[in-house]
């Protein structure tokens, strides 16, 4: 078995050519097209899972996610604000940013696992759903405080009705109804055809992350080193906190990535409304030029052997 | 045939803000407006629209030009300083004035 995932080569293909300016671009409805298809497939594939499970016992895990999902904001602000001496909208931005989860992240890590034989909690999705939100809330109040001016109207819609939380969320809640018989019918587009959506999703993802390159070189060494530095501290605490859930190797490995990956579809298109003082630019060059690709090629095996060990001396 | 002058108000800007601004507009007194999508390059790089954030669209009105200024004003006060976008007016001759 190669040490990589096939899907990571697609990755690989896009930065290499985006790097290269190879004259290749997938067109932008196509790209809408994969993301709607990835969140809709991730979502009924936890949903189905999810007809199985009673909510009551998922409770107590799911309200330590979303703790986890407002501390880790709240966390990365100070380090942003003082370390790297950032403008308060961008630090809070930023934060936000990595309080909040990559779908396409956590889809190569599952796609990782299942490749390896790994087994997870297949509602991991839901968790997936809640970790989007409490990050915009937090890092709309670190920008803003609360006032007046606090746009509260604004963030409830941006939290509720984003494109990738309705996604997720409809996706979890029709595969909930439909349970596994009655998806049956859909099974061939959303899930057989998965890891061929991943991979042209990832080969766009390359492109885009090779286009950060150049905010990159401006914007300096500190986005870098956060960019790696933040998905590993986050990623330990993550995987600390699935093993205390009681959560399988494959189940921590996966909340691990996604307490280490930050959000590049919700997050940005929430601050760009919310706080529009704060430079897009500085919070997706750190986010897809730096952590999604690291976490592709090096973080999602990293999480797995940490996992793994937690599991060894934890018992 | 009658030609009467109106103006016609152009918006380059980010499609983040297409909702936001479709209903300013409105507000405004622009009685319609045409969207469509665009990229470029401008002094905030190039807005290739390879994916929603970097997406640009294209807005215009064709109104009076009391309206096409205060919705200039409007605009440059609120998104000037932290989107990307650019704003011009010209002069358009219409057939049927009391649609503009």
């Amino acid at each position: 078995m190669s040490a990589l995932d096939p899907v990571v080569l697609f990755f690989l293909l896009g930065l290499a050519a985006g790097l290269l300016r190879a004259d290749l671009r997938l067109p932008p409805a196509i790209y809408e097209f994969l993301t709607i298809l990835l969140l809709l497939a991730i979502g009924l594939k936890g949903g189905v899972e999810l007809a199985n499970q009673s909510l009551a016992a998922l409770l107590p895990q799911m309200t330590a996610v979303v703790l986890m999902g407002i501390l880790l904001p709240l966390a990365a602000y100070p380090v942003l604000r003082f370390a790297g001496r950032l403008a308060r909208a961008d630090a809070a931005s930023i934060a936000a940013h990595y309080g909040s989860v990559s779908v396409g992240t956590y889809a190569v890590a599952a796609a990782y696992l299942t490749y390896r034989q790994v087994a997870f909690e297949e509602y991991m999705p839901v968790f997936l759903v809640l970790l989007e939100m409490p990050a915009i809330v937090v890092g709309i109040l670190l920008a803003r405080g609360i006032d007046r001016d606090t746009p509260w109207r604004l963030m409830t819609h941006e939290v509720l009705l984003g494109k990738s939380i309705v996604l997720l969320f409809g996706g979890l809640l029709i595969g909930w109804a439909a349970g596994p018989e009655g998806i049956k019918p859909v099974e061939g587009l959303f899930f057989d055809l998965f890891k061929g959506v991943l991979a042209l999703f990832l080969l766009e993802m390359g492109l885009i992350a090779a286009g950060q390159v150049g905010s990159l070189r401006r914007h300096g060494l500190f986005l870098i080193v956060f960019g790696i530095a933040m998905p590993l501290v986050a990623g330990a605490l993550g995987a600390g906190l699935g093993w205390m859930l009681g959560l399988s190797m494959g189940g921590t490995t996966l909340l691990a990535t996604l307490a280490a990956s930050a959000s590049y579809i919700a997050v940005p298109a929430a601050m760009r409304l919310s706080v529009p003082e704060a430079n897009p630019t500085l919070s997706l060059a750190a986010s897809l030029g730096v952590t999604f690709p690291f976490n592709i090629l090096a973080g999602i095996p990293l999480y797995h052997w940490l996992a793994e060990h937690i599991h060894r001396l934890g018992g | 045939m009658t030609l009467e002058h109106r103006k016609l108000l152009t918006i380059v800007t980010e499609a983040a803000l297409e909702h936001e601004l479709v209903r300013e507009l409105e507000r405004l007194g622009a009685h319609g407006y045409t969207v469509t999508d665009a990229r470029g390059k401008g002094d905030r790089g190039i807005r290739n629209a390879g994916w929603n954030l970097s997406a640009n669209i294209r807005l215009e009105v064709v109104c009076t030009a009391d309206t096409a200024h205060a919705i200039a004003a409007a605009l440059r006060g609120r998104y000037y300083d932290n989107y990307a976008m650019i704003l011009f007016i010209g002069d358009v001759e219409v057939l049927r004035p009391e649609k503009f």
